[in-house]
């Protein structure tokens, strides 16, 4: 087990350096530059190369890499010259507001995915399952703005029961004052979710379902009941420690479309506007904590997983 | 997901895969096996058994047929708009009504499904190709390769997909072309894995020994041998990747970075109807949103009832 988990962790380690090295090198190859994006388009070619040097742009690329990655190193995550703040403090800011929209709808979407998954598994190919699944079919099939906009539609609009917006305030203390604004995006995200998950606990349940074990206890007399939250809850719920691990960086890096649609300004926000006036300081802090959100999701989940199944002990070659 | 299971599929594999393209290997080659008895015969019958599966065909063809051969039948001028015409209601000359620059909706809606369903085939084939080639490569070479080529996979898997292809459209100028390309270059990755997965199983078995001491080189075994043996599992992923394909397109569009007018694809249009939703034009929020539904939803069928059909092609 030790060493399973000291095999994935390096592994992970490494991950997070190549996904340093893909950002650094898209940011770097594609075309437009920091000085430009900063200075603007009639910047002079004096002042471009005055604030190259200023910045360190002039020196090669493996060197610029180094000190990105020593910053990095020193709790230092840039500069964003767009927000004229650190990029540190952006993310303080914007964080606990993404990670409270996205981790509400994801314990919701868990509380109403995982029985739906068993209850369709135990009925396969019955009419409950068929019509459960075209609901989940269509669930992600939708675009999430546009079941955004018909959740609009239908509640700001018709019925005028809830605010179009979601909630304004910088920090999550005064989001939390109109709790009312967050009832749709949480909506929208939960829908689009529960339609992923319910998928993954129903074929999970369903090879539960397949297990010698499952048959002792029927043929021991076990009620349904029990079969249902001793058995299959526990051995079906293992693969969802995974999911959850899969969730963590969505946590982390927002939800782009609903926070755009509902104005609710968090990470996939600033990530947006990162993006679109070349913010490249606050695009690369990003990533890495996203990146690094994802690895150490990942980890955890097989760790976790390693630890609560003994009949699983990965091979770490 | 867990490891039984995968040791479980890859025994089916095994048993089923090596018959018929050891003959192959052995007598001809390049040869299909008689009609008859071909397995991708019976997987086509198998797929036309599902009712599922027809009816997200059908949808597709429907679809296809909507959006090229539409503006065919139904002339409507895509390229110059007309600002006395704007937002007008459903009538006899507007089927769908007009948008806020006196487009045509419904003779949009056809342009529009040009672009989703371009941008979603072409996107699923580089995916599908580049993939195959990557996951083969990194399971028959196996070793070092193998462990540096999938954390790579791993890497672009760790940066969210919306975001890789956020970063990547708000750098170049939007087109058709630039955006199967994006959407290409980050779909391929599912596919790379699955296919390493089953190339893993497939190089232990005996006619890639038999190849590799008939001395074909490396290139030769991928590209003649393992490549052909994964093309259902292949298929199957592409499918979804056109569906994933389309909704990212939107999704983009929604964001102000997909294909600018006077180009239309459904998720700009939505994108456009945005704008209305509190003065009730309904035909500028429908049409195009259940053309992504319909035809995304169709692909996914269509995948699911290959995906049936192959594995039972490998159960015989």
């Amino acid at each position: 087990m030790k060493r399973f988990v000291f095999w994935r962790s390096a592994q992970a380690l490494v991950v997070l350096v190549i996904v340093s090295i893909i950002v650094f090198s898209i940011l770097h190859f594609l075309p437009g530059s920091p000085a430009r994006a900063y200075l603007g388009i009639r910047a002079t070619p004096g002042a471009i190369r005055q604030f190259n040097i200023e910045n360190g742009y002039n020196r090669s690329l493996p060197v610029q890499y180094w000190l990105y990655v020593d910053h990095l190193f020193h709790g230092n995550l840039g500069f964003s010259y767009h927000f004229d703040q650190s990029v540190s403090s952006l993310l303080k800011s914007d964080l606990p507001k993404s990670a409270l929209l996205v981790g509400l709808s994801y314990v919701l979407a868990l509380l109403i995915a995982i029985p739906m998954g068993i209850a369709q598994a135990l009925r396969r190919g019955k009419l409950l399952d068929h019509s459960l699944t075209t609901v989940s079919f269509v669930g992600y099939s939708v675009p999430q703005f546009w079941l955004g906009m018909l959740l609009i539609v239908l509640f700001s609009v018709q019925l005028k029961l809830l605010p179009s917006e979601g909630p304004q305030g910088a920090s999550v203390g005064t989001v939390l004052h109109d709790p009312r604004g967050l009832i749709l995006p949480v909506l929208t995200l939960t829908i689009v979710t529960v339609a992923q998950f319910s998928r993954f606990v129903r074929s999970s349940a369903i090879d539960t379902l397949l297990e010698d074990f499952v048959r002792t206890a029927v043929a021991k007399g076990v009620s349904k009941r029990g079969l249902v939250m001793r058995h299959l809850l526990r051995n079906s719920l293992l693969p969802v420690v995974t999911l959850i691990g899969l969730s963590l960086p969505g946590v982390l890096s927002g939800a782009i479309i609903v926070e755009a649609l509902f104005n609710y300004p968090g990470m996939g926000w600033l990530f947006w506007t990162a993006a679109t006036t070349r913010d490249y300081a606050t695009l690369m802090g990003f990533t890495i904590v996203v990146g690094a959100a994802t690895v150490i999701g990942n980890l955890a989940a097989d760790v976790v997983y390693a630890s609560m199944d003994p009949r699983i002990r990965y091979q770490s070659r | 997901m867990s490891t039984s299971d995968a040791v479980g599929a890859s025994d089916e594999v095994n048993e089923q895969v090596t018959t018929p393209d050891r003959e192959q290997t052995a007598l001809a080659p390049q040869a299909s096996s008689s009609p008859s008895r071909s397995p991708w015969r019976r997987a086509a019958r198998d797929f036309a058994h599902n009712r599922m599966g027809m009816t997200g065909l059908g949808i597709i063809i429907f679809m296809l047929l909507f959006s090229y051969l539409g503006p065919v039948i139904y002339r409507t001028n895509q390229i110059t708009n007309n600002i006395f015409k704007t937002t007008l209601p459903p009538s006899a000359h507007y089927p769908l009504g007009t948008d806020a620059v006196g487009y045509n909706v419904l003779g949009r809606l056809m342009v529009a499904g040009q672009s989703s369903l371009e941008v979603g085939f072409a996107a699923a084939a580089i995916a599908a190709i580049f993939g195959t080639l990557w996951g083969a490569t990194s399971g028959y070479l196996g070793g070092r390769v193998d462990s540096a080529m999938m954390r790579v996979v791993d890497s672009f898997l760790a940066i969210p997909s919306l975001l890789l292809v956020l970063l990547l459209a708000s750098f170049v100028t939007p087109s058709v072309l630039t955006m199967i390309l994006i959407l290409g270059s980050i779909s391929w990755l599912a596919t790379a894995r699955l296919v390493r997965g089953e190339v893993l199983v497939l190089r232990t078995l005996e006619y890639i020994q038999a190849a590799e001491g008939l001395g074909q080189r490396a290139w030769q075994v991928v590209t003649r041998h393992l490549v052909r043996n994964v093309v259902g599992t292949v298929a199957v992923q592409a499918t979804f990747e056109v569906a994933n394909a389309i909704l990212l397109l939107a999704a983009l569009s929604f964001l102000g970075l997909g294909p600018a007018p006077p180009a239309a694809n459904w998720g700009g249009m939505l994108t456009d109807g945005l704008n209305y939703l509190f003065d009730g034009y309904w035909w500028l929020i429908y049409p195009a949103g259940i053309c992504i539904v319909l035809t995304v939803v169709a692909f996914n069928l269509v995948g699911d009832a290959v995906r049936d059909a192959v594995e039972l092609r490998l159960q015989r």
